[in-house]
């Protein structure tokens, strides 16, 4: 697959071009990602949607070079951030991209904060580990971070552990700590898979209100074609490591290309019959 | 359809012990009629895994009935609830930690008749238990090929499949069925609740079906009740509940559901 069928009108914050990811068991070699190629421009949602085995998660995790080496190989092509491939950075230069450039949200924030350290810590620290902030200019940053994604009372919260937050609570503060260094791309893994309809929600609204204040660009990965629907500018669908469609989400909802596009959809469960 | 009651929860409430005790559920009333699927929607913590133990009777409730099939499951010990029991099984969420690893998928299926039949033990019933579970894993859509095979073999709606055939062995009335599609890819989902369909219209199965998800729920459910911290707040046919909803808990959580149509965004704005 080429990536010049799908050049994007402004200029790409993210780009994968022909990514390969492998993972090297003791037995086989799966081929996660075959020739993956998109872009994500600054100041849009673009999601990409897939099953459990599409390559979603580890096409975006390599934005990081976060897939753990081994099993995992990258076995070829680029992810280039403002131009730069991530995949050619040193531990060191890399360090220096995560949480300030791009960062990233998982799906379940009580395996991603860590039980044994304060919230607010955990949100300042990625201040701390970057640049030159001092311990009480990373903790005012935090607290204006905690207070952005809607926590109640962040100076009591900021002392406490994650276990004493809500699920959604969690979620937010997850959303704090990845969006304190201002990065150009936030990087969403199935962000609200794990909360209740009502909460997942609310933290929606809290993603599209944050993306329109920062104008930072957001890969959003999903297998909800609701969640697509109410979020993404543009749409990736991956089946079996590959690109099978993209286009604006209007099209890929009522024009779908790609029979297996059109199978997602027809197998999504509904309130409403399509009108 | 036919109307007579199967089963009949009434005033049922179950508090935990602590200072003050925690109510799970509180008093609960509801019918579920032979031959329908009946959903329980709710958000975590709402009390609804409890209320199925409740009527499995895994738990003790601390007051209230719960009646099967006009008999008060409450009133009776260990060996008269058998045979009622037989009659009552159930699917779970997750199909990797509900059956155990070490055993072949014959062991599995058979499993429930070697707890409750006479005829499936012994070196005779080891052979017809075998007959048997292949018949069911063809009534799920699975081979019989796959007997002697583990369950690490298989994807989740496969071990969904798998799941369903066990608790069909023992020709039940009622399924209970706690989020059994919530761990699937949604075209899978699609196949597993097609297959329930199928089953329940091929085996005049009563569904007692729990979920979160109200799209899922919209798709089989013939009645509904929501519930919310322990008591149900609203309950009626499907399309009462869906299109007229009533109570202002069932509006909120409606109106929350994502809509996989992007003309009908409420949160992103998107360019022309």
């Amino acid at each position: 697959m080429t990536d010049s069928a799908q050049t994007p009108p402004t200029a790409p914050v993210l780009e994968f071009r022909d990514l390969r990811v492998d993972f090297a068991l003791a037995s086989s070699t799966v081929h996660a990602v075959r020739g993956v190629s998109f872009a994500v421009n600054s100041g849009e949602t673009l999601a990409v949607v897939g099953e459990s085995g599409s390559g979603k998660s580890a096409t975006a995790l390599s934005a990081l070079r976060l897939n753990p080496e081994p099993p995992c190989v990258y076995a070829g092509g680029q992810v280039l951030l403002d131009g730069k491939d991530v995949l050619g950075l040193r531990e060191k230069e890399l360090r220096k991209v995560r949480g300030a450039r791009i960062s990233m949200v998982f799906q379940d924030p009580m395996t991603s904060l860590d039980p044994l350290q304060r919230v607010g810590d955990q949100v300042s620290e990625v201040l701390r580990l970057h640049g030159d902030h001092t311990r009480a200019e990373a903790r005012r940053a935090a607290l204006t971070a905690l207070d952005e994604v809607g926590i109640p009372d962040p100076e009591r919260r900021y002392g406490q552990y994650p276990h004493e937050l809500s699920g959604g609570l969690r979620q937010r503060v997850m959303i704090a700590s990845a969006l304190v260094a201002r990065p150009s791309v936030l990087i969403a893994d199935e962000p609200t898979t794990a909360l209740d309809v009502t909460v997942q929600r609310q933290i929606l609204e809290l993603l599209v209100s944050l993306q329109r204040r920062h104008g930072m660009a957001v890969l959003l990965i999903t297998h909800d074609l609701g969640v697509v629907a109410e979020t993404a500018d543009r749409v990736v669908v991956m089946r079996h490591g590959e690109v099978v469609e993209t286009g604006d989400v209007h099209q890929v909802f009522t024009r779908p290309t790609a029979p297996y596009t059109r199978d997602l959809l027809a197998a999504t469960p509904r309130l409403e019959p399509v009108a | 359809m036919t109307t007579n009651p199967l089963l009949e929860i009434d005033g049922l409430r179950k508090e935990f012990p602590g200072r003050p005790p925690s109510v799970a559920v509180d008093d609960v009333s509801l019918t579920v009629r032979e031959g329908e699927t009946f959903a329980l929607v709710g958000e975590s913590g709402c009390g609804k895994t409890t209320l199925t133990r409740l009527l499995l009777r895994l738990l003790e409730p601390t007051a209230g009935r719960v009646r099967f099939d006009g008999t008060d499951l409450l009133a009776l010990n260990g060996a008269a609830l058998k045979p009622l029991r037989r009659q009552m099984q159930v699917v779970l969420q997750d199909p990797y930690s509900s059956m155990n690893p070490r055993l072949r998928i014959a062991d599995i299926v058979g499993e429930p008749l070697v707890t409750h039949e006479e005829w499936a033990r012994g070196r005779r019933g080891r052979a017809r238990v075998r007959d048997r579970a292949g018949e069911l894993l063809d009534s799920v859509g699975l081979d019989a090929s796959i007997l002697d095979r583990y369950p690490h073999e298989f994807s989740g709606g496969q071990r969904q499949r798998i799941s369903i055939a066990r608790a069909l062995a023992l020709e039940p009335r009622l399924v209970v069925l706690d989020e059994p599609t919530s761990a699937l890819d949604v075209s899978v989902q699609a196949r597993v609740l097609d297959l329930l369909a199928e089953l329940q219209d091929r085996l005049g199965l009563t569904y007692f079906f729990i979920s979160h998800n109200l799209a899922v729920v919209r798709q089989i459910a013939d009645r509904v009740a929501v519930m919310r911290q322990g008591r149900i707040v609203e309950s009626g046919t499907a399309d009462q509940v869906f299109t007229a909803p009533e109570d202002a808990y069932t509006r909120r959580l409606l109106d929350a559901v994502p809509v996989p149509d992007p003309r009908r965004r409420i949160l992103g704005s998107v360019p022309a």
